[in-house]
């Protein structure tokens, strides 16, 4: 099937038939300083043998650090069966096929993951994806401003806690559609929001309330209180979580007893690899009665008339490609491929494998920061409960540390300097269940080592 | 061929209106209207006490195969919907002029009506659309 579906001859009737001599002569309209030229500094085409030498070379140049970052992508072991099933020709595919009712087993593969996530995060509903968890939280706060009928004012309460990034996306995203994002302060003790903080909202007309759990210190926030605070007057609660944790920690459908309006999150730690940053993936639920508000498609499952089981995908009425412009979202798709990949993963894990994913990287990160607080100059930022991060605080600059780190292989931290300059020193660490004690103790001796030598320079 | 009764009057957009003994208006979408829609599925029906300005949304009613904006014919605040909608949104298909009403209205103007098209210029304008 060719995928151009023009001829030369098809070409030249339309042009005829609208009196234009060239496709060229269409764009005439563009004043030329506005036109791209050809572009510069490209080089010539490679074939597949020259790019596979260039990109192995590449590859080198990363080497194989022993990495202790998290911040909001995390180094979990995939399974070899995930990627193996997932590129698969049945499943081998980024894009929901046109016509997807003809493609029924990857409307069920949907229909599995949307149960699958509604179930860990303890909500009715769930759309097929997005984009990724940045995305994803700003589709969330529009759609509270949607389905928040009891607020005008569109004030979207944001943590200081929160990943910077996703504040960033959200304020990109939605703050031309009128949406007003605040941020909220934590304490610098504890690392998390303190609920009476929130008093001075007393009275005002809010719109949604973000949580996200942990936070991005790894600090666990109280949920429950904050929750029901806001449930109490009338604020929507948008829940940002981190999937993995889920199997430990009190799913978004449980929090202050009524449980969050929107769960969202990025969906990479369920299978999906670092990769230089992406693409990943982004899950919403919600409940039943937002589901209206939610953007993105949803698969359903339906009898034929025969009475037979079949998949196909429902509420389709508010996207854009029928709403056009008060359609509910611009976002008509899901990260198809990713899905494919986190449901495989989902379904060999088990509830089961995901605890123990989960608690496995609780006690490696427990002891993770047992071992580098032993350093000399090096000690916990803050004293509440963690997941699987945690942030230290340095007596000297981090970032020469870490590139002393860096040049021995290990990939110490995120340097906490730039988004969060009040903690002075402050370096964020991670470490999941693809980390040894041996990992451990070759970390520590290496800090040790590079705290001396940035004293000594 | 849609009913087109000849007491009431109608927009461009599809749209009937009635008024009521006590000067409000009553409003909902044409027979025309639900035959195009197909078979309704959900009403977003309006909330009492809003102000809507003349050719503004003001309910959306989604049916098998899209959801379309409904346009107040003219400026006003919403005095009450169809909370039957809710559950019942097939009404709509069934009764478009009685049972299947969407939202009532108090104008802000009360000759405003009168700017309206009559029952013989809507069935004038359907057939120039080849309804």
């Amino acid at each position: 099937m060719a995928f151009i579906p023009h001829t030369p001859k098809d070409v030249e009737e339309m042009l005829g038939a609208i009196g234009a001599k060239s496709i060229e002569q269409l764009f005439d309209e563009i004043p030329a300083n506005l036109r791209t030229r050809a572009l510069a500094g490209i080089p010539d085409a490679l074939n597949e043998l020259e790019i596979g030498r260039l990109m192995n070379e590449r590859a080198k140049l990363d080497g194989r650090p022993l990495c202790f970052i998290g911040a909001g992508a995390y180094e979990h072991h995939i399974p070899a069966a995930v990627w193996a099933i997932a590129t698969r020709g049945e499943f081998y595919s980024a894009y929901t096929p046109y016509q997807a009712e003809a493609s029924q087993g990857t409307l069920q593969l949907i229909y599995e993951y949307q149960t699958m996530i509604a179930s860990l995060t303890g909500m009715e509903v769930s759309n097929a994806s997005l984009y990724d968890g940045a995305s994803a939280v700003a589709e969330a706060a529009l759609m509270a401003a949607r389905a928040n009928r009891k607020s005008t004012s569109q004030r979207i309460l944001v943590p200081a806690t929160m990943h910077p990034h996703y504040g960033k996306v959200a304020v990109s995203t939605a703050s031309n559609q009128g949406l007003r994002f605040e941020e909220l302060p934590y304490c610098t003790q504890s690392g998390r929001i303190l609920v009476e903080s929130l008093a001075r909202f007393d009275g005002q007309d809010v719109t949604a309330l973000v949580i996200q759990q942990p936070n991005f210190f790894g600090v666990l926030e109280d949920v429950d209180a904050l929750t029901r605070w806001a449930r109490e007057r009338g604020i929507f609660v948008i829940a940002v979580v981190n999937p993995t944790s889920l199997a430990m920690l009190k799913a978004p459908g449980e929090w202050g007893g009524t449980g969050v309006d929107i769960a969202v999150g990025d969906g990479q730690p369920l299978g999906v690899p670092l990769s230089s940053g992406g693409p990943y993936f982004g899950f919403m639920t919600t409940r039943m009665a937002h589901v209206r508000q939610m953007p993105g498609r949803i698969v359903g499952r339906t009898v034929d008339l025969s009475g037979r089981e079949g998949f196909t995908l429902t509420l389709q009425a508010r996207e854009q490609h029928i709403r056009r412009g008060r359609a509910t979202s611009n976002i008509c798709t899901n990260q198809g491929l990713l899905v494919t990949a986190a449901t495989i993963y989902m379904t060999l894990m088990g509830p089961q494998g995901l605890a123990r994913v989960a608690a496995a990287s609780h006690a490696r990160t427990r002891e993770l920061v047992a071992a580098l607080s032993r350093v000399k100059g090096v000690r916990a930022a803050f004293d509440g409960a963690i997941f699987h991060e945690a942030v230290l605080q340095l007596d000297r600059p981090v970032a020469p540390v870490l590139k002393a780190l860096a040049s021995r292989g290990i990939l110490g931290g995120l340097d906490l300097g730039e988004h969060y300059p009040e903690l002075g020193h402050a370096l964020l660490v991670c470490a999941t269940e693809t980390k040894t004690a041996a990992d451990i103790q070759t970390c520590a001796n290496a800090l040790a080592e590079a705290m001396k030598a940035v004293r000594a320079a | 061929m849609s009913k087109v009764p000849a007491d009431l009057r109608y927009t461009k957009t599809h749209e009937w209106v009635k008024a009521l003994p006590d000067g409000t208006l009553e409003i909902g979408i044409t027979d025309h209207a639900q035959h195009a829609l197909g078979d309704l599925v959900f009403v977003d029906v309006p909330e009492t006490g809003r102000t809507v300005g003349a050719g503004e949304p003001c309910a959306v009613v989604e049916s098998v195969k899209a959801a379309s904006d409904v346009y107040s014919p003219v400026a006003g605040s919403i005095t009450g919907g169809n909370g039957e909608l809710r559950s019942a949104p097939e009404l709509i298909n069934s009764d478009p002029y009685g049972a299947g009403w969407l939202l009532r209205l108090k104008p802000a103007h009360a000759e405003a009506v009168g700017g309206l098209m009559t029952a013989p210029d809507y069935e004038a304008m359907l057939q120039t659309e080849g309804g």
